[in-house]
């Protein structure tokens, strides 16, 4: 059956991809086959092209190697400054990463894209730079030659017998958006190297003349158009997916290899990125670890953990496996993910030793349905102190050697007891009791011990009980049976407890890192505090690795603030805050800044990263191991998820009691507004009442009631002041913003003013046109109310006050102005303020608290309000209010005009 | 002629201001029955026939709102709702529950009994039914030739501002919410856009009122809604 439909899984992974690659910048690659065919020269003439056509190039790192011509192109493009590091007393002059990520250039331009960086830079490769470059969304153009390349180096350093150490993974060449294959033919190039146009290191001239023989050159010209060739191929493959032409069934097929103890696993891992990336499928890289290779010197061990990295590297998921038998375990690891191709180095034939089945050939016999691929492992030149294997300083090395002692005693034991026996029992008896101390001593101290005691055992019950006794003759030649079986039982008993006690280990290994899991989860779980939290994970860190550990969290302001603990990592701060700005772990054993004796884990929670955790290590090569790492990141991850309910429980907290305080202030303030309002309201009416009285009150009491309630309704005024002002200020105003009117409001306000503005006359001139606006309508009636009434009260009687408005950028201006004395100089800011008036100790009535209330609302509308003097006299007060996009209003009925109806 | 004197009910806790209030009323010639609490003002409103309540939203044992609902159940009477000033929520919820009117306290005598003769009026007006002409400031009304005029001149309105006018000429001296007249000009399903409400009203200012940013007769209610004052 074919199905024309792409499958949906692999177009959301293509659009994911393709939603990344639009954050990040482009990477676009000038690809050569060697040195000299001009790749530097053909990025800069892009680059020139780039920035006539107004892109902002900046040159990162060009390497003209003194060459003119390549020289002159840099002319008029930015270069950005080196960094300038001294290393052992040498200025050493490099890439200045955090100058390029400050000048935000559009496109940059890095040489030499396999280059690997002066020590103590923040990473050792400068592909690295360039994918944190494209991470922050800047272009890039950089250079490499076919022989920098991974996976091609074995085959580039086979056909020219040079081997290069600086190389790029495939996959940054692979993920380049662009490659630009720069291609000269050989004679070309060999005349340039004549013409002296190619640069040579000095010191290498000679192997490097060699290296540029036309056999080589037409070799690695053939090898780059090939792997051009690959890419496009790919692309091809991609677009045909793209447009669901392909009805090619593919599986998911991936491909695990296994590295061993043995030589040349590098070589493995390379032949296994290219499979992997030729086939497009996931890979898997295991070691199994086995009690013998445990033993294994420090270096040898350290330089499997190295060859782990590389294939995590190239994009493989690295596994270390602890186990006894490696082709059982990697049977169970390709079941348990669905490995369908096992990769592994092929072993030599060993002639000498015909029952002996080689790794692979057991992974066939294990499983059949597996496809094994061997790969042809090659003998590089021996470098001397590589593999020249220190014994490792084991701390039960000295231990052994003491059961040694103990076995040869028990041997002296069961000698003492067979002794007085020797009379009543039989040999073949006798000879079970040295059995029985065997398979004792090698059952308690392993198999060392136990081969010593049967060879002693072997040694004292001939020497002591076999005739002629007290000599090693024997004189029947039967008791060679017994040695046999005796020296057998040894090896067999030892070698199964020595596997035994060595899976034991192993479980107690990884109970004590789930139960350290177990018992972190649960603590943390209790955790209220950060504090508390950085004492769990110091505790457990401390246990588990034998390290001191450090937990950086975000504070309000973004900084990263360290929780305090007994005893801290030494960490540096930057490369915490590296860490945490790019949510990847930096430091110890990472791509950033390795040089680090400490690790720093990003914490990153569901919601966001809340945090570093910095790692010292004792002894780093620990967290090295792939399945320490992993441990480390779920520990990481339990402490992040453990910040964030801590942060959360915090949020809570806080709303809690601001709700709370907030109820506790409003039903204050209704309290304080009831009980002030209800003895006026009583005051304003019995004064009212008064006149209803019988027998009428007299003119002058009338006066004297009317007085009274004009006090209350004063006081009621400051009361109202004061209260919205407590409001107001309280910050928790709610506004009840609404679609409407100005004019609307501005006619309340005017009713409700009618009585202050009696003897004043008032203009309101409103444009047509002026659009709705969002507002607190009785909150914005008691702006204008309050500028009226002012305005009222500091103009004479018979003074014009306008109510203007005009739309303008993005906000309307509302204006009331009048015609009477004006401000006083100096005073139009100092009127906001709150008791402030106009005039000092005027009789004019009003605590000044009016313009205070009106720039709070205002300012709550996210308007302005200020005070002018009119040039021709008079003040003005301004307020403006922002204009949004009102509501649309459906007018479809209002299109019909209501036609009245004649009788 | 002597009609028979108005019955009110104050229901109000505070003991001064339900005396101010009594004294006023007693002067225009109502019977006054005073409650304290809601339960009390309910049984007077039960057994006293009133022909109006005025009511304090704040009660010892229960919210003013609560008494008009269950008013509303048994009895259509006008009911004067006295409140705080910044409390519009509430007197929104009130005047939605039924309240015809509200007074915002302090308030004098004066305004008071404006108010209850208005809404007395009202109430005593409202068995006249087939009442087809009406006039109001410059302002004519033919309901039965659905004709507008002012000053002489014919007003052209649209359906809407013809029907929202009916509204409010038909509740006069009452305040009506924006959300009582989205649902009666405009049906239920409009009853969140207020702005239609207000920009309708502004047509109708526009259209009828001498200067339509100081109106005479469709007045704002800032927070609340509009009263129409005929």
């Amino acid at each position: 059956m074919t199905d024309q439909r792409p499958d949906p899984d692999q177009l959301l992974e293509r659009i994911k991809e393709e939603d990344a690659r639009a954050k990040r910048g482009k990477l676009k690659i000038f690809f050569g086959a060697s040195a000299g065919v001009g790749k530097t020269y053909a990025m800069l003439a892009a680059a020139r092209q780039q920035q006539a056509l107004g892109v902002n190039v900046l040159v990162g790192i060009v390497e003209t190697h003194g060459r003119a011509e390549t020289e002159a192109m840099t002319a008029g493009l930015e270069r950005l400054p080196l960094r300038e590091t001294s290393y052992r007393g040498h200025m050493l002059h490099e890439f200045d990463l955090d100058g390029a990520l400050a000048c935000k250039p559009s496109l940059i331009l890095m040489d030499e894209l396999a280059h690997s960086n002066v020590a103590g830079s923040r990473h050792p490769k400068r592909w690295q730079d360039v994918e944190e470059l494209l991470a922050a969304g800047i272009d890039v153009y950089s250079t490499v030659n076919v022989q920098h390349l991974e996976t091609l180096n074995d085959i580039v350093g086979g056909i020219t017998g040079i081997r290069v150490w600086e190389t790029v993974p495939d996959r940054v060449f692979d993920a380049a958006d662009e490659v630009v294959l720069v291609d000269l033919p050989p004679d070309e190039l060999l005349q340039r190297l004549k013409e002296g146009k190619v640069y040579l290191p000095h010191q290498a001239e000679r192997a490097i003349r060699n290296f540029f023989r036309k056999g080589n050159l037409i070799a690695l010209r053939e090898l780059a158009l090939r792997r051009t060739a690959d890419r496009v191929d790919e692309e091809m493959l991609q677009y045909r997916r793209d447009q669901s032409v392909s009805s090619v069934w593919q599986t998911r097929e991936s491909l695990l290899v296994c590295i061993g103890p043995g030589r040349g696993n590098d070589k493995i891992i390379r032949n296994a990125a290219r499979l992997a990336g030729q086939l497009n499928v996931p890979w898997h890289a295991v070691y199994v670890e086995t009690a013998r290779l445990q033993r294994l010197p420090e270096t040898h061990r350290d330089q499997i953990l190295k060859t782990l990295r590389l294939a995590e590297e190239n994009g493989a998921l690295a596994s270390t496996l602890p186990g006894e038998d490696a082709a059982v375990q990697v049977v169970q690891y390709a079941r348990s993910h669905n490995l369908t191709k096992v990769m592994a180095g092929r072993d030599h034939p060993r002639p000498w030793r015909p029952w002996y089945r080689s790794f692979t050939d057991r992974i066939g016999q294990l499983a059949p349905d597996l496809d094994v691929i061997q790969v042809a492992r090659e003998e590089p030149e021996e470098k001397p102190g590589r593999w020249s294997a220190k014994p490792s300083q084991r701390e039960d090395e000295g231990v052994n050697w003491i059961t040694y002692g103990y076995s040869a005693a028990v041997c002296g034991l069961t000698t003492l007891l067979a002794w007085p026996l020797y009379t009543y029992f039989d040999l073949a008896n006798i000879v079970m009791l040295f059995l029985l101390a065997v398979v004792m001593v090698s059952i308690r101290w392993g198999r060392g011990p136990g081969v010593l005691a049967s060879f002693l055992s072997v040694a004292i019950f001939d020497f002591c009980f076999v005739p002629p006794r007290f000599s090693f003759a024997v004189s029947d030649v039967q008791y060679l049976m017994t040695f046999a079986v005796m020296l057998a039982v040894g090896l067999v008993t030892g070698q199964l407890t020595a596997g035994l006690r060595y899976q034991a280990q192993i479980a107690t290994q990884r109970e004590a890192r789930v139960r350290a899991l177990y018992e972190m989860a649960r603590d943390l779980s209790g955790a209220l505090m950060p504090e508390q939290i950085g004492e769990i994970c110091a505790r457990f860190l401390a246990i588990g690795f034998e390290a001191r550990a450090t937990i950086l969290i975000v504070d309000l302001s973004e900084q990263l603030v360290e929780i305090h603990t007994q005893s801290g990592a030494a960490y540096d701060r930057g490369i915490a805050q590296w860490a945490f700005d790019h949510s990847e772990a930096a430091g110890s054993g990472t791509d950033t800044l390795p040089a680090s004796p400490v690790l720093y884990l990003p914490l990153q929670a569901p919601m966001r990263t809340r945090g570093v955790l910095a790692i010292e290590a004792q002894n780093p090569h620990r967290l090295m191991a792939p399945e320490q790492r992993r441990l480390l990141d779920t520990f990481a991850r339990l402490i992040a998820i453990a910040l964030e309910r801590v942060h959360y429980v915090e949020v809570a907290q806080s709303t809690t009691v601001q709700m709370e305080s907030e109820r506790l202030r409003n039903s204050l303030l209704s309290a304080i507004s009831h009980d002030l309002r209800t003895p006026l309201t009583a005051l304003v009416g019995l004064a009212d009442s008064f006149s209803l009285t019988q027998p009428p009150p007299s003119g002058q009491q009338q006066e004297i009631t009317a007085a009274i309630r004009e006090e209350a309704l004063r006081m009621n005024a400051l009361v109202n002041n004061l209260l919205d002002m407590a409001r107001l200020q309280s910050g928790e105003v709610r506004l009840n913003l609404q679609w409407q009117p100005l004019e609307e409001v501005v006619g309340s306000a005017l009713k409700a003013m009618r009585l202050p503005l009696a003897r004043h006359r008032v203009r309101v001139q409103l444009p047509d046109d002026l659009p709705l606006l969002s507002f607190d309508a009785v909150l914005m009636e008691r702006v204008l109310s309050n500028l009226l009434e002012n305005a009222a009260k500091f103009t004479p009687v018979g003074s014009l006050i306008e109510i203007g408005a005009k739309a303008g950028q993005g906000e309307v201006e509302i204006s009331v102005t009048d015609d009477g004395p004006g401000l006083p100089e100096g005073a139009e800011e100092e009127i906001f303020k709150k008791f402030a008036r106009g005039q000092k100790e005027s009789a004019t009535p009003g605590v000044g608290l009016g313009l205070t209330i009106c720039r709070a609302i205002v300012e709550a509308h996210h308007g302005r309000i200020l005070a002018e003097n009119r040039p021709g006299g008079g003040a003005r007060f301004v307020f403006t209010l922002p204009l949004g996009t009102p509501p649309a209003v459906e007018e479809r009925e209002d299109m019909v005009t209501q036609e009245p109806i004649h009788s | 002629m002597s009609a028979p004197s108005p019955v009110v009910i104050v229901v109000e806790d505070e003991p001064q201001i339900r005396r101010f209030v009594r004294m006023a009323l007693e002067s225009e010639g109502c019977e006054v029955f005073e409650a304290d609490t809601l339960k009390r003002g309910l049984i007077e409103a039960g057994t006293r026939k009133p022909d109006m309540v005025v009511l304090d939203l704040g009660l010892p044992d229960g919210s003013g709102v609560d008494f008009i609902r269950e008013l509303r159940t048994w009895s259509g009477i006008p009911v004067l709702v006295l409140s705080a000033r910044t409390a519009e929520a509430d007197k929104v919820d009130a005047l939605d529950a039924g309240a015809d009117d509200y007074l915002t306290k302090p308030f004098g005598v004066g305004e008071l009994l404006a108010r209850v003769r208005a809404q007395l009026r009202r109430h005593a007006r409202r068995g006249e039914d087939g009442q087809t002409a009406l006039q109001f400031g410059k302002i004519k009304l033919d309901m039965a030739r659905r004709l507008v005029e002012k000053d002489g001149q014919t007003v052209h309105l649209t359906p809407i501002e013809y029907r929202l006018l009916s509204y409010l000429i038909a509740n006069p001296d009452s305040v009506l919410t924006h959300r009582q007249l989205l649902r009666n000009v405009w049906g239920p399903s409009h009853s969140e856009d207020s702005h239609y409400v207000r920009i309708y009203m502004g047509h109708l200012r526009k259209k009828l009122e001498d200067d339509p940013s100081q109106p005479v007769h469709f007045v704002t209610e800032a927070g609340i809604g509009y009263r129409f004052i005929a």
